[in-house]
């Protein structure tokens, strides 16, 4: 019955004139990539990556008003780089960006490891893995150190059963799920070697690289910002110092090992203000970080970490840590 | 045939008119996600209007937000139980309980071959009357 409602090709000439930047206006986009500039602090490579991701779909989507079809582009894709490096971040806007082009129904972000997936027995991994990508329908399913699916010790592990499962929905249901895979960029190589099927239903491959101590910084303070914080400038000086020597040391993670640092360091703000022996505390150091709140880590007074060792890394601390 | 009209079991919503396509399906099931229904599936070889509570397929899905998954279900479904009548259903909860609030068949069998109509002599010559579907007159697990 759709046959006679269908409505007839128009096969428009080849000079009709096409609106790219009024089809970006109406899309949205422009909006959440300006977005993307400004929260997040460096990633060049990535930002280009994504702005040319953009400008692929709104021309695809252009062509398809014009009746000039293509297959639909792959969107599967994987976001390389160490802990802290923002692929959470980005992940989440990529989705808002798919959203607004129209390639998923829904903006969700659905984020798992492998532990959501992979069952502990025969029969489990099945079951669990269709529930996430149920739930992840109409969405972006991100897979947050996606290499840890495969096992290649143990020949019987679950997680291949899960990487079949994976593989079927990734070509079968292109319109209705796209799939993000996350992690260390040589662990995802060696991941992506061992599985061409993975490597050739994923078209884009982004690096997330490290960030400088500067950029760290300017992190740092927008992160501050944020909460009704800031850094005095001396403070603003020892958290640069503390970067440098933090980068050198075991499980650094980047953005998240400055967030991490700068909680560490309210909690010393709050405790200098509350045993100081002066009457008038302001407003103003209620928001102010100071240099002494951020030399007081261990960091600098032995070239050890903090307390909680700053997650991220995968190998876990050789010996509890204590705080100083 | 006055039991078996089209030879087509009708319950529940849309069962007279014709088998909905996947694509009414899914507007359907986002009708009901839209309203935050909880939406299952459910299965029966039996088509007897009383038999009121079907087989559930998997738990009732929660927190669903885009109907593509719960199609994804049906479709499994009607792998596993080609030839039994399938319905899905859409729950309320903001009364405090689960009511229905959709109820539709999305699979039949190939064959609906409808029902015996059965009449009982009473005592006084009254007449008592009783249907049972053909569909079961095979003991169950052996039918299909
Ligand atoms: N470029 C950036 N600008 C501002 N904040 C950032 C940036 N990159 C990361 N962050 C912050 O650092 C934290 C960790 O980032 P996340 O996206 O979880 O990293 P990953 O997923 O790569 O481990 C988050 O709180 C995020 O907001
Ligand atoms: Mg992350």
């Amino acid at each position: 019955m759709t046959e006679e409602n269908e409505t007839p090709k128009i096969i428009l000439p080849d000079d009709t004139p096409v609106d790219l930047q009024k089809e970006l206006r109406l899309s949205n986009v422009q909006e959440v990539l300006d977005e993307l500039d400004k929260e997040l602090i460096g990633l060049k490579p990535v930002k280009t990556r994504i702005r040319e991701t953009a400008a692929l779909l709104l021309v695809d989507r252009v062509r398809n008003k014009m009746n000039l079809t293509a297959a639909s582009p792959t969107l599967h894709m994987s976001f390389t780089g160490n802990p802290g490096t923002g692929k959470t971040t980005v992940a989440l806007r990529m989705a808002e960006i798919l959203h607004r082009l129209e390639y998923v129904r829904t903006g969700q972000l659905v984020t798992v490891t492998r532990d959501d997936l992979v069952g502990q027995y025969i029969g489990h991994t099945a079951p669990k893995t269709k529930e996430v990508i149920k739930k992840a329908m109409g969405g972006v399913l991100f897979i947050d150190e996606a290499y840890y699916l495969y096992k290649p010790e143990n020949e019987r592990d679950y997680g291949a059963e899960s990487i079949e499962i994976l593989l079927q929905v990734m070509e079968n249901n292109r319109d209705d799920l796209v799939v993000v895979l996350a992690g260390y960029k040589d662990k995802m190589d060696t991941f992506f070697h061992s599985n061409p099927g993975m490597r050739s239903r994923v078209a884009h491959h982004i690096d997330f690289p490290d960030y400088s101590p500067d950029e760290l910084l300017m992190i740092a303070k927008l992160m501050l910002a944020d909460q009704n914080y800031r850094l005095s400038d001396d403070a603003a000086e020892a958290l640069l110092e503390y970067t440098k020597r933090r980068m050198k040391m075991i499980h650094f993670a980047n953005a998240r090992s400055i967030r991490n640092a700068l909680d560490r360091a309210r909690l010393r703000q709050a405790n200098r203000l509350f045993n100081s022996t002066s009457k008038s505390v302001k407003k103003i150091d209620l928001m102010t970080i100071e240099a002494e709140d951020i030399l007081a880590s261990r960091v600098f007074e032995e070239g050890t970490l903090d307390m909680d060792g700053d997650e991220g890394a995968d190998i876990k601390p050789q010996e509890p840590i204590v705080d100083s | 045939m006055m039991t078996n009209y089209g030879n087509r079991m009708t319950q529940g919503q849309f069962s007279f008119l014709p088998d909905m396509t996947d694509e009414q399906i899914t507007m359907q099931i986002k009708y009901a996600l839209d309203n935050k229904w909880a939406v299952n599936i459910e299965y029966t070889d039996d088509p007897h209007p009383r038999n009121t509570y079907w087989e559930m397929y998997g738990m009732p899905m929660f927190d669903m937000t885009d109907p593509a998954g719960i199609l994804m279900e049906i479709n499994e479904c009607r792998k596993t139980f080609a030839n039994c009548y399938i319905r899905v259903m859409a729950s309320d909860a903001t009364r405090g309980t689960e009511s229905v609030k959709m109820s539709y068949i999305v699979n039949r069998p190939s064959n609906e071959p409808g029902y015996n109509l059965v009449r009982e002599e009473r005592t006084g010559r009254t007449q008592g009357y009783t249907i049972l579907p053909y569909a079961c007159d095979k003991p169950e697990g052996e039918r299909s």
